[in-house]
């Protein structure tokens, strides 16, 4: 079952071409992580997929209907909440949970679960939303949108302005989440908080799916990081095919090489002789460095 | 779209809740002012030869300007006062009130981030702007309630009452339906407030102008939806049929609205936004750069809206002379001769433009509290520039453009009177005379200056004083409130150029009063936290 899908989504504003053929799956019961820097179309896709704006061309499909026409049905099965909430001054935050919770089809939950997650995150819901501070105001949509009961949620950012303690509690939250089987749609610039939750990733960049699939399958994707002391000529090694970005200092050398490439230069540098050596999958960070930094590139060009 | 008005109700709720203060506010102004005219006006007009003597010097474009058809001038009752010289203040504040909480409940939620809140839970793509409109008839529709039970207390009739709280009701409606277009035009909240005033200034314009054309209403007139409400000819020769025009028109725009509304993205306008400048060009860079930057569009529509109505204004003195030369015994009869009955009309509309002048200088004050709120005062401050002189700097844009727009407003009125009457100076006098006005307007900006520095919470006040300023400029003569009241009015204590010379002495008071405001403002600001949310 499918969740969510988009394909070759393209939404222009303007001149601006925010996504530009933009393709997605989510499955039933995923966590799937979305990533992609500063202005990639990540907000962009997840309003799309609320029936907020309407794409120009290509399709999705958001619980098997259309979010756009059917934004209403969509709505009363998905929860969302964006990065930058924000509240109306003079009503508490107690007032808006309820209030939001109540929209969405229930009626207010005064029971342990609201209890429960106003004191988990640490929120006073008797201050006025004109007091709260940003991660406040945050938690006040986190607490709104997780009382409510819903099949699929979609979190642009969601922990943009709270501390490690309270996103330890989100963390712990959307876990909870993908253990009763919901699905999750979770963009973040955290990648940590990604590693630990997500099945799958997405990234985007200048509104096109670079890379997608499980943590394993990207990392398998890519390069390795090798630390060596060895008696090998640098210039040879870095000549080797799939040798890239090589630094020696004295006998150590340091250099990523693509993982279809391995067993080649692990037998060159076995040949001349080495006396330590690691290998690293390349952590996520690099990856996302990778695949953010091309884009500097690609925009410099 | 499936289910485009799901949640209706619970927003219409939440508006109610938003909204229980401001509307409760909106009545006791309204209603209460109506409540209280009419027996101020059975006193101050006790019988029948003292309302003849009123209606008599009603017919000059000044008095039609700012009241409405001539409807029962030969047989002046209480009635037809009420209709004649309160009904379209009533009709324009109504309409002022729609317009606002339209906005309010629909752009400004919407540029705020708080629709997306709303939308994504089960709430139809409609159901915020319905929401926003119903409650606004409903709040119109209740204060038209008030005013009808206010003019029936007041003795009046029950069929005129009733029909004049319906065209109140209804014409709010209509200027609610308009903000409802304007709103789907633009993306920001303070253009389609400024676009939707600009209709209702227009509205008012063509009434005014029309019934100068013709006293019971021309074909211009008819073209203002003000000028419906005010043909039903309340407790003349009543008829309904008018106000039907306008709920044909909101009914029109309302269609509108959803055409607009149907396509387009949330939070977007009908347009993409443009880009801009990659870097700051040394204007913004200067001191009053940057507030000059952020006034530029408000001080532009200012202008040219106050420009244009002083144009057609002066444009009136023309049927003056024409009315003059019909009835020979008028000019004698209000004591005045023909140079001076000109000079009168034009002081009488220039008083009537620095209203204008007032409302954008305590606007454009106040555009500092929504800097601060919104945190970009902090980070003008965080920069180094001192609380001085981001506010000082402010200010003297905001004085700088309301010297333009009286001189603007006094040209313009000449150039109309000019045009009209063939006489030579009117130009140059007029828009000397204007500045007479500056204390006053000082007065109104440095109130909101003082406000804004000591009481920042309390700074919306500033725009009671305008109130005040536009009331008694309207009906306080009608009223024939008490002096001391009146002079609260900075406006009222300046003299009425230029048939009344520039007494000076009035004039210093009021520039010592600005100052002292000006003064504790710039101190406030010196000692209080700067707010941010
Ligand atoms: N209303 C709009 N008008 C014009 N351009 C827009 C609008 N909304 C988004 N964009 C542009 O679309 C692109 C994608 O924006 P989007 O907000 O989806 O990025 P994002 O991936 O969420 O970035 P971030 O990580 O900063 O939140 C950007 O280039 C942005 O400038
Ligand atoms: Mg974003």
């Amino acid at each position: 079952m499918t969740a969510i899908r988009t394909e070759n989504l393209v939404k222009t504003f303007g001149t601006t071409r925010a996504l530009d053929g933009f393709d997605l799956t989510v499955e039933t019961g995923q966590v799937a992580g979305f990533l992609g820097p500063n202005g990639a179309g990540k907000s962009t896709t997840i309003r799309v997929l609320l029936g907020m704006l309407r794409a120009d061309s290509g399709s999705a499909s958001v619980l098997g209907m259309d979010p756009f026409r059917d934004a209403v049905a969509v709505h009363r099965r998905l929860a969302y909440v964006a990065g930058d909430v924000s509240l109306w001054p003079n009503l508490t935050g107690g007032e808006i949970v309820d209030l939001l919770t109540r929209i969405h089809g229930g009626t207010p939950r005064r029971d342990a679960r609201r209890a429960d997650l106003l004191d988990r995150f640490e929120l006073d819901p008797t201050k006025k939303a004109r007091t709260y501070s940003k991660g406040n105001r945050q938690k006040v949509a986190l607490v709104a949108a997780l009382c409510t009961d819903a099949e699929l949620y979609l979190f642009d950012e969601p922990t943009s302005g709270l501390d490690p303690l309270m996103e330890a509690v989100f963390t712990d939250e959307v876990r909870a989440l993908r253990d009763a089987g919901h699905t999750v749609l979770l963009s973040s610039h955290i990648l940590a908080e990604v590693e630990k939750l997500c099945d799958t990733v997405t990234i985007i960049r200048s509104g096109r799916a670079v890379e997608t699939g499980t943590l394993g399958d990207l990392r398998h994707l890519t390069r390795s990081s090798v630390t060596a002391t060895t008696a090998a000529d640098p210039a040879r090694l870095a000549a080797l095919p799939g040798v890239h970005d090589l630094v020696a200092e004295d006998a150590r050398v340091r250099f990523d090489v693509d993982d279809a490439e391995i067993s080649g230069v692990l037998a060159a540098l076995n040949e001349a002789g080495v006396s330590h050596l690691t290998v690293a999958p390349p952590s996520l960070e690099e990856l996302f460095m990778r695949h953010y930094g091309d884009e500097t590139v690609a925009a410099g060009a | 779209m499936r289910e485009p008005w799901a949640g209706t109700g619970q927003l219409l709720r939440l508006a109610l809740r938003r909204d229980r203060i401001r509307i409760l506010i909106w009545f006791v102004a309204i209603v209460g002012t109506v409540a209280a005219t009419v027996p101020a006006l059975e006193v101050a007009y006790p019988d029948a030869a003292a309302r003849q003597a009123r209606a008599a010097i009603l017919t000059n474009p000044s008095a039609v300007m700012m009241t409405g058809p001539a409807f029962g001038l030969d047989d002046y009752t209480l009635g037809a006062m009420v209709a004649n010289e309160l009904s379209l203040s009533l009709f324009v504040t109504v309409a002022v009130m729609s317009v606002l909480l339209t906005v309010r409940h629909t752009r400004s939620e919407e540029e705020a981030g708080r629709t997306e809140l709303l939308r994504g839970l089960p709430v139809g793509h409609y159901a915020p702007a319905t929401a926003a409109l119903v409650h606004v008839a409903g709040v119109n529709l209740v204060i038209g309630a008030g005013t009808a039970l206010a003019l029936l207390g007041g003795g009046l009739e029950v069929a005129g009452s009733a029909a004049m709280g319906l065209a109140t009701a209804v014409t709010g409606l209509v200027f609610g339906a308009v903000a409802a277009v304007t709103t789907q035009v633009t993306a920001h909240a303070r253009a389609a407030t400024g676009m939707a005033m600009v209709v209702l200034a227009a509205a008012f314009v063509a009434r005014g102008v029309g019934d100068v054309i013709d006293s019971q209403g021309s074909w211009l007139s008819w073209l203002s939806p003000l000028a419906w409400a005010q043909q039903t000819r309340l407790f003349v020769d009543l008829r309904w049929w008018p106000l039907a025009l306008s709920l044909a028109l909101t009914v029109v725009l309302l269609a509108v609205s959803v055409r607009l509304a149907r396509r387009r993205d949330l939070g977007a306008g009908l347009r993409p936004e443009r880009g801009g400048r990659a870097a700051a060009n040394p204007i913004l860079l200067s001191g009053q750069g940057l507030a000059l930057r952020l006034l530029r569009g408000t001080i532009i529509g200012w202008s040219v809206g106050l420009v244009l109505m002083a144009i057609t204004f002066g444009s009136l003195a023309n049927s003056l002379e024409d009315m003059l030369a019909e009835v020979p015994d008028l000019g004698a009869w209000i004591g005045m001769g023909g140079g001076d009955l000109i000079d009168a009309f034009a002081g009488a509309m220039l008083s009537f433009l620095v209203f204008g002048v007032g409302a954008f200088a305590v606007g454009a004050v106040l555009r500092l509290k929504t800097e601060e709120e919104g945190g970009r005062g902090e980070a003008v401050l965080a920069t180094g520039a001192s609380r001085l002189g981001w506010v000082a700097n402010w200010f003297a844009v905001v004085v700088v453009a309301s010297i333009v727009m009286l001189v603007l407003s006094g040209l313009g009125l000449g150039l109309g009177v000019q045009a009209a009457t063939g006489s030579a100076d009117a130009i140059g006098r007029l828009a000397v005379s204007s500045l007479a006005y500056l204390p006053a307007v000082l007065v109104m900006a440095a109130l909101a200056l003082a406000l804004f520095g000591l009481v920042p919470p309390l700074a919306g006040l500033a725009w009671v004083l305008v109130a005040w300023v536009v009331f008694v400029g309207w009906v306080g003569a009608l009223l024939d409130l008490p002096a001391g009241l009146m002079g609260i009015s900075p406006v009222d204590r300046t003299p009425t150029v230029p048939v009344e010379a520039a007494d000076p002495g009035p004039l210093l008071v009021l520039t010592a009063i600005a100052a002292v405001l000006t003064i504790g403002g710039l101190l406030g600001i010196r000692r209080r936290d700067i707010r941010s949310s």
